[in-house]
């Protein structure tokens, strides 16, 4: 069929092409590797420019950095003599042996060595809520929720604090430390945020002109002013509103101040939820008999919170930075225990802190940096739901 | 029963009227917390007297007796009040917020572009510079600066010599300082004025729909030029006064607290990040069409960009430019980590370490950073108002 076909259109004539040539190959310059060097990297004269001067900052940065955390670093030691210069060390990078020595420290704190096993627990119960609530699929994640947000909080304080009937000792707050406090702050801070954060938002959005002032009095207040200054008001005030008996401890003032100051924050988020639902729906429910409650729980909330999952997620992110604020009122978090072990004058050497941070900074990225892209894939998924 | 009765709406019980709900609700809820803070307020004073602490603002005018390492404004540790004290800490803060938004901008609207560069390494970089910054805590990048950057600086004899004169070492920054022997006030006086002078111009000039390029070329004669006459009128003499190497330490020039710098380059990092996220999300939001549109239009790059992307992008950055600007601000006060005295540290540090009068004083500071908050945010209505997107 395609050969008659060619030979008409071609009308017979032997020089007239019957079928279309042969593409060529591309040109050598627009495919593999120097293709893309050239469409990405030396596209135009200034791009070229920038291109060199980036790739001569890298070389400045990058391999001094790699030999100070990598090839210079020194992994094994008992105290300073290791990280300090000697002739067989005649550069000496990171002192990971000081970050292996204190990590105990930085994990526990001063919790007693023989009731370290209920911090471990803790950790356990704790990865394991994580782990129901953000795997999307994950069997009945309602009873996941309801671990997260009602079991585990209440048996971690148990587990933690001490419970005498059970033979757990009661261990002070003050000996708790790093990583335990860090993750105690941020639970704390989430799980309470949470409701009260809806609830500060429902009563922004309220018709009752009391309760919608005060509720946008206290989001305003809270969030004009620094965190510090809210810890130092829990912290120093606090005592001072209760009765001398009732006086609470450090650690709580700390989460009291962590709390609200998440809740003022998280109650904007879902506003912006709750904003994005049509008014039809609240019609709709009215219509339907539902009252304001029942409205909320079976059609409002299901539907702003799906959508400010993302936001949620990264205001989390920014309450996990924002923990390592209650360094100011004297509790020994996992940065505070990282500033006490560089102080410490048995590994006193000029690369110690530059270790300590490293390894910080290491730790918290990768705590936030997880989180965040986590909540960027929700809201891809969410996105795909949407598209029409 | 009769028939007008019943063609009135439906009588409700009482208790399901939803208005004497809102009503109950309401009162009791007042009720609830004028008795919270009735109960909290002679709880306060009981304390207040138990513990022997004082209360009241006399503090205010009492003699301070501490010493600050950067005071801008006339102080001294024997003469100087409390009160006086809070207005240095006041100024230090709002000097640190002032040069770090500037610089924060400029770091961030450059790694911003930087994020959308068709240059797949430029790219890559900045991207990496973002997500690295963001998502370590801001206490942990000021404490690394000044510990572990600053303070194994070389001492002032090994000062790392800076191109244009200045030194860098352990114990800070120095600086040339211009140096107009004493008539700096005026010429000062003078930019300012021709800085307003400028402004107004341009006001005018998009009032009236002149050309807004007359208006720049103006403004810029304003702002240049009127210092300049002021310079030629006093008769100064410009010349900078360079730091010098002495036998204990650097003498002249600006000398720049190390704390400070830790300070500054900290939070300009730290907001850089986050303004180049909202630099590129605004950039982001203007559609592709309007890009071919301009160029369908003949426009060129440059007024592609002036005319049509850039006022379309800023409707959409600076609402959240402004909160970081706030962050910022609020951020300074992590100052107090590594000893520079800005307010917080200053007040709420210092002064209530040495007067006790806990509830007053960190009242005050919380009253500063929520003026400066709501006056920010009042302002940014009135511009949201204006830029709006005229609507039917």
């Amino acid at each position: 069929m395609a050969d008659a076909q060619a030979v008409s259109v071609a009308g017979g004539f032997a020089y007239v092409r019957g079928e279309p040539a042969p593409a060529l190959p591309p040109p050598f310059a627009s495919t593999g590797f120097l293709g893309w060097c050239r469409a990405n990297l030396f596209g135009t004269p200034f791009n070229a420019v920038l291109t060199v001067l980036t790739v001569l900052l890298l070389a400045w940065v990058v391999p001094p950095l790699v030999r100070f955390l990598l090839i210079d670093a020194v992994w094994t030691g008992a105290d300073r003599q290791a990280c300090l210069e000697s002739a067989a060390h005649p550069n000496v990078g990171a002192c990971w042996a000081f970050v292996r020595e204190h990590l105990a420290y930085f994990t526990y704190g001063s919790y007693p060595i023989d009731g370290r096993w209920r911090v471990d627990l803790f950790f356990i119960m704790l990865a394991v809520g994580i782990g129901w609530l953000l795997w999307l699929d994950a069997p009945r994640r309602d009873l996941g929720a309801l671990y997260f947000f009602g079991i585990f909080p209440i048996v971690s304080f148990f587990l933690l604090y001490g419970l005498p009937p059970l033979g757990l000792e009661v261990v002070d707050t003050s000996r708790w430390g790093g990583m335990l406090i860090t993750l105690v702050v941020a639970v704390v801070g989430i799980v309470t945020s949470m409701p009260l954060g809806i609830l500060l938002a429902l009563g922004r959005r309220s018709r009752m002109p009391a309760v919608k002032t005060l509720s946008v009095i206290f989001i305003e207040f809270v969030r004009g002013v620094p965190l510090i200054t809210v810890l130092f008001m829990a912290s120093v005030m606090l005592p001072l509103f209760l009765p001398q008996e009732y006086s609470p401890d450090k650690l709580v003032r700390a989460l009291v101040g962590v709390s609200l100051f998440s809740a003022a924050y998280m109650a904007e988020v879902v506003r912006a939820g709750l904003q994005a639902i049509p008014k039809g729906q609240w019609e709709a429910a009215s219509a339907l008999g539902l009252g304001y409650w029942r409205t909320l729980h079976l059609v409002v909330l299901p539907q702003a919170l799906r959508i400010t999952i993302p936001n949620i997620l990264n205001s989390y992110v920014a309450l996990f930075k924002d923990t390592t604020l209650v360094f100011f009122v004297g509790i020994f978090d996992f940065l505070k225990t990282i500033e006490t072990a560089r102080a410490n004058p048995l590994w006193a050497t000029p690369v110690t802190s530059a270790s300590g941070y490293a390894f910080a900074a290491l730790v918290y990225f990768v705590c936030c940096y997880s989180m965040s892209r986590y909540a960027a894939g929700v809201e891809r998924r969410l996105a795909v739901g949407d598209r029409r | 029963m009769t028939l007008g009765a019943e063609s009135g709406p439906p009588k409700i019980p009482l208790l399901r009227d939803p208005r004497f709900r809102a009503l109950v609700i309401q009162v009791a809820l007042c009720a609830a917390l004028a008795w919270i803070a009735y109960e909290l307020e002679e709880e306060v004073r009981a304390n207040l007297v138990r513990n022997h602490l004082s209360s009241g603002f006399g503090f205010w005018s009492q003699p301070a007796g501490f010493d600050i390492s950067q005071a801008l404004i006339d102080y001294s540790s024997s003469a100087s009040t409390y009160g006086r004290a809070f207005w240095v800490g006041l100024v230090n803060t709002l000097v640190v917020a002032a040069i770090g938004i500037v610089l924060a901008t400029i770091v961030g609207f450059v790694a911003g572009i930087a994020q959308l560069s068709s240059n797949w390494l430029v790219a890559r970089l900045a991207a990496g510079y973002v997500q690295l910054i963001r998502n370590i805590p801001l206490l942990l990048q000021l404490l690394f600066w000044y510990n572990a950057v600053l303070k194994t600086l070389p001492g002032f004899r090994d000062s790392i010599a800076l191109w244009g004169g200045g030194y860098l070492n352990n114990r800070g920054l120095y600086l040339p300082a211009p140096d107009l022997n004493g008539n700096g006030l005026p010429i000062f006086a003078a930019f300012c004025l021709g800085l307003v002078g400028a402004i107004v111009l341009a006001m005018l000039a998009r009032r009236q729909r002149l050309g807004v390029g007359l208006a720049a070329g103006a403004g810029l004669v304003l702002v240049l030029g009127l210092p300049f006459a002021a310079f030629v009128a006093t008769g100064a003499t410009f010349a900078f006064e360079y730091p010098e190497m002495s036998r204990f330490n650097l003498r002249g020039g600006l000398e720049v607290l190390p704390e400070f710098v830790a300070l500054l380059a900290g939070l300009v990092i730290y907001t850089g990040a986050f303004i180049a996220e909202t630099v590129r999300a605004g950039l982001m939001a203007v559609p592709r069409g309007q890009t071919e549109a301009a160029q369908a239009l003949g426009l060129s790059r440059l007024l592609t960009l002036r005319r049509v992307i850039v006022p379309q992008a800023m409707r959409v950055i600076i609402p959240p430019l402004t909160s970081q600007y706030l962050n910022l601000t609020k951020n300074s006060s992590l100052a107090v980590a590594i000893g520079y005295p800005d307010l917080v540290q200053i007040f709420t540090g210092t002064v209530l370490n040495q007067t006790g009068n806990a509830v007053e004083i960190v009242a005050i500071t919380m009253a500063v950073y929520l003026v400066i908050s709501l006056v920010t945010s009042f302002a940014m209505n009135i511009y949201n108002a204006r830029m709006a997107l005229a609507e039917r």
